[in-house]
């Protein structure tokens, strides 16, 4: 090679590895941005009610009150209760599509209906909701004897589950596939049978895996506004069980934004926004603790 | 008159139109390491992986003909129970990641619920370690993680693993493939330990280690069983054109 050549090499060696750190500084830039704007248009509402904010149940923005903690407790309530209902489904989609149903058109069928359930506009999921599953909540609920609202935190929850499935679902399978084979051969030829093989073995290994696609559906679950502003009830009191109707941090953004007036309303709602940001990042940063803890290679 | 543990009976093995094995008939003798040798792709992983029947996960794999375990045709048994009683070891040693050294040892008591009591699992990991020639290098770290060892040692783990479901049976499938030579002849100096107490099969592609540490040798090629016989007098006065050749290095 002559010397031009290397030389030639070298700059586009160089060129490339900026290309790549300026994308990345412009990622941490945006995300600091969105912060600090956040912190600046809230900074009047925090100074105006300071940690009544956290500790008031109370939104009435008319006489002035603005306590979020309603919000927090709901948003937290569906996201949870949401991971919950949707684990068994997203695990055991995924191992049945990442170890026993790896090929065929049954899998294909399978795994493109997963994926395009990730594709449905959460407005079609809010409709679904409203129309479809808040009448048999309903019908539930007059069964256990509690008020029929049938729309409420339950329904909420349900709606969500069904929408985060997909992540934690297709994630998981490629980490299940990922197993090396030969460690299922090991297993299988100390005549373990395929049962104890996914769950000693195969699940084992895929554990940290499988656990962020658990994190990657409940920040979705967190942050999804339209389906869950549609079926949660819009009540801004604090929910007392999962019939309750309630209000999620980003459902209570998606009604009232566009009705605020008032500066102090506004910067309310963006404290709400900023509060959102900083609890998603939390759990986030937790699930990733939790996730590298659990890793098989350390 | 030393009996046979397992014997090949005009089987045949296929894999959708490939015929991989063709009629072998083959006799295993009990507490001796027979090697099967041969050049790649001559069927010899695919033979003992009818042994064990881990071939039924192949797609459309067909076998015809039978083997015998101690007299009963093993595709008759319970796939489950027959593993129990044939210990394998791969290739590439593979103990389980998520597994202490102590847990790789009992997996197979773990993997299939057995319970057993802790002195009993204390012997068991002992005993099994000490045959596989592992004790003396990991028994002040046995909770660690197995994947910490060296590449010799922990295909000696999987060895102990094997050994530790007490079988009757061992097949190795070049166990020595991915390993530097010193980790090597450990190997080979536990097969020939073993031996007293296990019948082993050994598959290699190496014929200085076939002449090492077997007592038979049966030469596969192209899927067919060409000689078979005492590894001393194959070694030395082969009767087929074919194994000459081939010990003498001019195909394979």
């Amino acid at each position: 090679m002559s010397l031009k050549t290397i030389k030639n090499t070298q700059q586009k060696e160089r060129l490339f590895q900026s290309l790549l750190s300026a994308s990345g500084v412009i990622i941490l830039v945006l995300v600091i941005g969105v912060f600090i704007t956040l912190l600046i248009q809230s900074m009047p509402a925090i100074i105006a009610h300071k940690f009544d904010f956290f500790s008031h149940t109370t939104w009435d923005p008319v006489s002035g009150q603005y306590g979020g903690l309603s919000f927090l407790v709901g948003t937290l309530l569906t996201a949870f209760l949401a991971l919950l209902i949707s684990i068994p489904f997203s695990l055991s989609i995924a191992i049945v599509l990442g170890e026993y149903l790896t090929e065929g058109w049954i899998a294909l069928i399978l795994k493109t209906a997963i994926d395009l359930l990730a594709g449905i506009p959460s407005v079609i999921y809010g409709f679904w909701g409203l129309f479809v599953l808040a009448p048999w909540i309903r019908n539930l609920e007059i069964k256990l004897g509690v008020l029929p609202y049938g729309v409420g935190i339950l329904t909420a929850s349900l709606i969500l589950a069904l929408m985060i499935i997909p992540y934690a679902a297709s994630l998981g399978r490629e980490v299940i596939r990922l197993v090396p084979a030969e460690l299922k051969e090991a297993s299988l030829s100390l005549g373990a049978t395929r049962y104890e093989t996914v769950r000693k073995i195969i699940l084992p290994y895929a554990k940290s895996g499988i656990s962020a696609g658990f994190l990657l559906s409940l920040g979705r679950a967190l942050s999804e506004t339209m389906a869950v502003t549609m079926v949660i009830g819009n009540s801004n009191l604090l929910p007392t069980s999962i019939f309750s109707l309630g209000n999620t941090m980003a459902s209570v953004l998606a009604n009232e934004f566009s009705e605020a007036n008032g500066s102090i309303y506004i910067s309310s709602l963006l404290e709400i926004g900023l509060l959102l940001f900083v609890v998603t990042t939390i759990i986030s940063l937790i699930g990733r603790r939790i996730i590298k803890k659990m890793s098989v290679h350390q | 008159m030393t009996e046979s543990v397992l014997r090949l009976d005009h089987f045949n093995f296929f894999i959708g139109e490939n015929q991989i094995l063709n009629d072998i008939n083959l006799k295993f003798q009990r507490k001796k390491v027979t090697a099967i040798m041969g050049p790649s792709g001559c069927g010899k992983t695919s033979m003992i992986r009818c042994i064990n029947r881990m071939n039924e996960w192949v797609k459309n794999a067909r076998v015809e003909g039978e083997i015998l375990f101690y007299g009963k045709n093993l595709f008759q048994m319970d796939p489950i129970l027959l593993r129990r009683k044939i210990g394998m070891v791969f290739q590439r040693p593979n103990p389980f990641p998520t597994m202490s050294i102590f847990e790789n040892v009992i997996a197979g008591y773990l993997l299939n619920g057995i319970k057993l009591s802790k002195t009993d699992k204390e012997r068991i990991v002992e005993d099994s370690l000490r045959k596989a020639a592992l004790w003396d290098e990991v028994k002040d770290g046995i909770h660690r993680k197995g994947t910490f060892l060296s590449g010799g040692q922990q295909q000696r783990l999987c060895i102990a693993r094997a050994l530790a479901m007490n079988p009757r049976l061992l097949l190795l499938d070049e166990p020595t493939s991915a390993l530097d030579p010193k980790a090597t002849s450990h190997i080979e100096e536990l097969i020939i330990e073993l031996k007293k107490t296990v019948t082993i099969v050994l598959v290699t592609h190496n014929i200085a280690q076939a002449s090492r540490v077997s007592d038979f040798t049966a030469f596969l090629y192209l899927g067919e069983l060409v000689e078979y016989g005492e590894t001393t007098k194959m070694f030395t006065v082969p009767e087929d054109k074919r194994t000459e050749e081939y010990l003498t290095g001019k195909f394979g």
